[in-house]
C-alpha cells in the first residue's frame, strides 16, 4: 500500500476513471468483476458484488486479503485491472471515507474543532466564513459523539477513543448518502465503540449505506446485517450468519494460509 | 548598548540591506518551514536546497554574480531534481528519500565543479555559504518580492492546505484538489530557498527554515501562532546573526544559522513543550 509521507508523484495520482455512476435503477453500488494487482500478487479477482443503499455492511477477512483495497478501489485511489464500479443514484464526491486512524498523525497542531470543520469544507469553500448555521452544526456533532466540551482541545491531548470520536464527527458533517469505514474499531476502547456503534445504526436509519472494514467476527455478528468475507480469490457476500459459517472461516483461513506460505518462499529484501 | 544594538545598522548601508533582506526572508521562510516539518518533508527541503547549486551555478555561468540569474537556475533544475527522483522511486525498488539523497549528492558535486572550473575560489564560497552583505537593491527586490507572493499564497490556499497535511486522503476522497496544493507549495518552498541562498548560501540555506520551525514547535499549539514563533525566531536570528558577525568578524551565514541554533536548544529546556517540561508533566 502506497500511502506513508506526501510524495512528489502525488501531484500525477489522479482518480482512476472506474467508477461510473448511472442515475436509474434502485440506488446502490455495484461493483462488476474487479481484479486489482500490485506488482507482485493478485489481491481481489473477480469479485462480484452488490450494495444497496440503505444498508450495513462488514468486511471481514485475513491481512492482506484485500479489504482496505477494495475500498480504496471503490474511491477510485486504486486503478483494477479489469472491472467495473457503478454507483446508482449518487457520485464519487458523494463518499465519506474514514482512512485507518495510523494514517493520521495524532500530535498534529490542529483543535477537534478544527479537525471537524473540514467536514464542511465542500459547503464552505476556501475562503466563506463559518456561518452561525454551520457552527450549531458543528457544536451538535461533537454532543453526538460525547465530546460537547472539546472544541478547543488540541488533538494531541486526546486519547485514541476520543481521537476517532472526533473523526466520526467529521463524518456526521460531511452528511453523505455512502459512508466507508477502514478499521474505525483498532485500538479503540470498548464504550467508544459502542456509542460509535449506535451512531453507524442512526445512519443507516437515515437510509445512508455504511461499509466497514471490520476484524472483530463478534461485533460484526452483533451489529451487522450483512458480511462480505475477502481472502483475496475467496469471498462470500450475503447476510452475516450465511456467510459466517465456520466452513466459510475454515476455507478463508486455508487461503491465507496458502500464499503465507508463498511469501514465506520469497527472498529476503 | 545603543553602540552595541543599534549603531552598526545605522551607521553602515550594508548592513541595514543585510538587515532588510534578513527580516523578509524570515516572514517568508517561518510558515513555509512550519508546514514542512508538518509534512514531514524535510529531508525533501534538505534536498531541494542542494539541488538549487548545479542551477545557481549555471545561472553563474551566464549571468556573473547576479541573484535573479542564479535564482532562476536553481529554481528550475530544483524542480527537476524534485521531479526526476520522484520518477526514480515510482519505478525502482528505491524510496523517494534514498533517490533524492543520490540526486542530490550529484548535483552537489556537478555545482561545484563547475563554479570552480569556471570561476574563482571565492564565487564557490560566496554561492556556497552566502554573501549577505553584499546584497544590492535587485536582489532585495527579489527577496522582498518572494515574500509577499509566499505570504499570499499561504492566506489563500490555507485552508485547504492545512486539511491536505494532515489527512492528503480525505482531501482526495471529497474531491479538492490536493496535487495542486500540494505542487504550489514545493513551488513556495523552492522560492524560498532560493531567496535564503544569497543571504546563507546553498549549504545552509534550509537553516532559516528547519531550525525556527523545529523550535517554534515546542513553544505553540496551534498552526497560526506557530508561524508567527517561527517568524519570530527567524527575525531574532537573522538580527543576532548579523550583529555578531559585524562584531566578532564572524561570516554571516553560520553566524545567523548558529544564533537560530542556540534558540532551539535554549527551547528544548524552557519551552513549555521541550523536554525538561514534559519530563515533569509524565512525573
Amino acid at each position: 500500500m502506497e500511502h506513508a509521507s506526501p510524495s512528489f508523484w502525488n501531484i500525477f495520482q489522479k482518480k482512476h476513471k472506474v467508477v461510473h455512476c448511472e442515475a436509474g435503477g434502485s440506488p446502490g453500488i455495484e461493483i462488476k468483476n474487479l481484479t486489482v494487482t500490485y506488482p507482485k500478487n493478485t489481491v481481489i479477482s473477480g469479485l462480484m458484488c452488490h450494495f444497496d443503499v440503505p444498508s450495513l455492511w462488514a468486511i471481514v477477512g485475513p491481512n492482506g486479503g484485500g479489504k482496505s483495497t477494495l475500498l480504496r478501489a471503490l474511491l477510485g485511489l486504486q486503478k483494477p485491472i479489469t472491472g467495473k464500479v457503478i454507483f446508482r443514484g449518487f457520485c464519487p464526491c458523494d463518499v465519506a471515507y474514514l482512512a485507518q486512524q495510523n494514517q493520521l498523525d495524532r500530535r498534529f497542531p490542529l483543535t477537534v474543532g478544527d479537525t471537524i470543520a473540514m467536514g464542511l469544507f465542500r459547503e464552505v469553500g476556501i475562503f466563506r466564513r463559518y456561518t452561525k448555521e454551520q457552527r450549531d452544526k458543528m457544536q451538535a456533532a461533537l454532543e453526538q459523539v460525547g465530546l460537547a466540551s472539546f472544541a478547543k482541545t488540541p488533538l494531541q491531548a486526546l486519547s485514541g477513543g476520543q481521537f476517532q470520536r472526533v473523526l466520526f464527527a467529521r463524518l456526521i458533517l460531511q452528511d453523505a448518502p455512502v459512508i466507508f469505514l477502514d478499521e474505525p474499531f483498532t485500538g479503540v476502547d470498548t464504550r467508544t465503540i459502542a456509542d460509535l456503534m449506535k451512531l453507524v445504526h442512526v445512519w443507516v436509519q437515515e437510509k445512508r449505506l455504511v461499509i466497514a472494514v471490520l476484524h472483530d467476527t463478534a461485533l460484526v455478528n452483533e451489529h451487522f446485517p450483512n458480511t462480505l468475507l475477502l481472502a483475496r480469490q475467496f469471498y462470500r457476500e450475503g447476510p452475516t450468519e450465511k456467510v459466517l459459517t465456520k466452513a466459510n472461516i475454515q476455507s478463508m483461513i486455508e487461503t491465507s494460509q496458502a500464499w503465507e506460505a508463498m511469501v514465506g518462499e520469497e527472498p529476503h529484501g | 548598548m545603543v553602540d552595541f544594538f543599534i549603531s552598526p545598522f545605522a551607521d553602515y548601508m550594508f548592513l541595514r540591506r543585510a538587515l532588510m533582506a534578513c527580516m523578509a526572508l524570515a516572514l517568508g521562510c517561518g510558515p513555509v518551514g512550519v508546514l514542512l516539518v508538518l509534512r514531514r518533508m524535510s529531508l525533501m527541503g534538505d534536498a531541494l536546497s542542494h539541488a538549487i547549486l548545479p542551477g545557481a551555478a549555471i545561472g553563474f555561468l551566464i549571468g556573473g554574480l547576479s541573484l535573479p540569474a542564479m535564482g532562476l537556475g536553481g529554481f528550475v533544475v530544483g524542480f527537476i531534481v524534485a521531479s526526476l527522483s520522484g520518477v526514480i522511486s515510482r519505478f525502482t525498488i528505491l524510496n523517494e528519500d534514498a533517490s533524492f539523497a543520490g540526486f542530490y549528492l550529484i548535483s552537489l558535486a556537478l555545482g561545484v565543479l563547475i563554479i570552480s572550473t569556471q570561476g574563482s575560489q571565492v564565487d564557490l564560497m560566496h554561492i556556497l555559504f552566502g554573501t549577505i552583505l553584499a546584497v544590492d537593491n535587485t536582489s532585495l527586490f527579489m527577496v522582498t518580492g518572494i515574500t509577499t507572493f509566499t505570504l499570499c499564497i499561504l492566506a489563500i490556499i490555507y485552508r485547504p492546505l492545512l486539511i491536505e497535511c494532515f489527512d492528503p486522503g480525505f482531501l482526495r476522497v471529497i474531491g479538492g484538489w490536493g496535487g495542486m496544493y500540494h505542487f504550489l507549495f514545493l513551488v513556495l518552498v523552492a522560492l524560498n530557498l532560493v531567496a535564503a541562498f544569497q543571504a546563507l548560501g546553498t549549504l545552509m540555506a534550509l537553516g532559516m527554515m528547519m531550525l525556527p520551525a523545529v523550535s517554534s514547535r515546542l513553544w505553540a499549539r496551534h498552526v497560526w501562532s506557530l508561524f508567527l514563533f517561527s517568524s519570530f525566531f527567524a527575525v531574532l536570528s537573522g538580527y543576532f546573526g548579523l550583529l555578531l558577525s559585524y562584531h566578532l568578524e564572524w561570516p554571516s551565514g553560520p553566524s545567523i544559522i548558529l544564533i537560530a541554533g542556540l534558540i532551539y536548544a535554549v527551547s528544548l529546556f524552557i519551552a513549555p513543550f521541550g523536554a525538561l517540561k514534559r519530563q515533569q508533566g509524565r512525573d
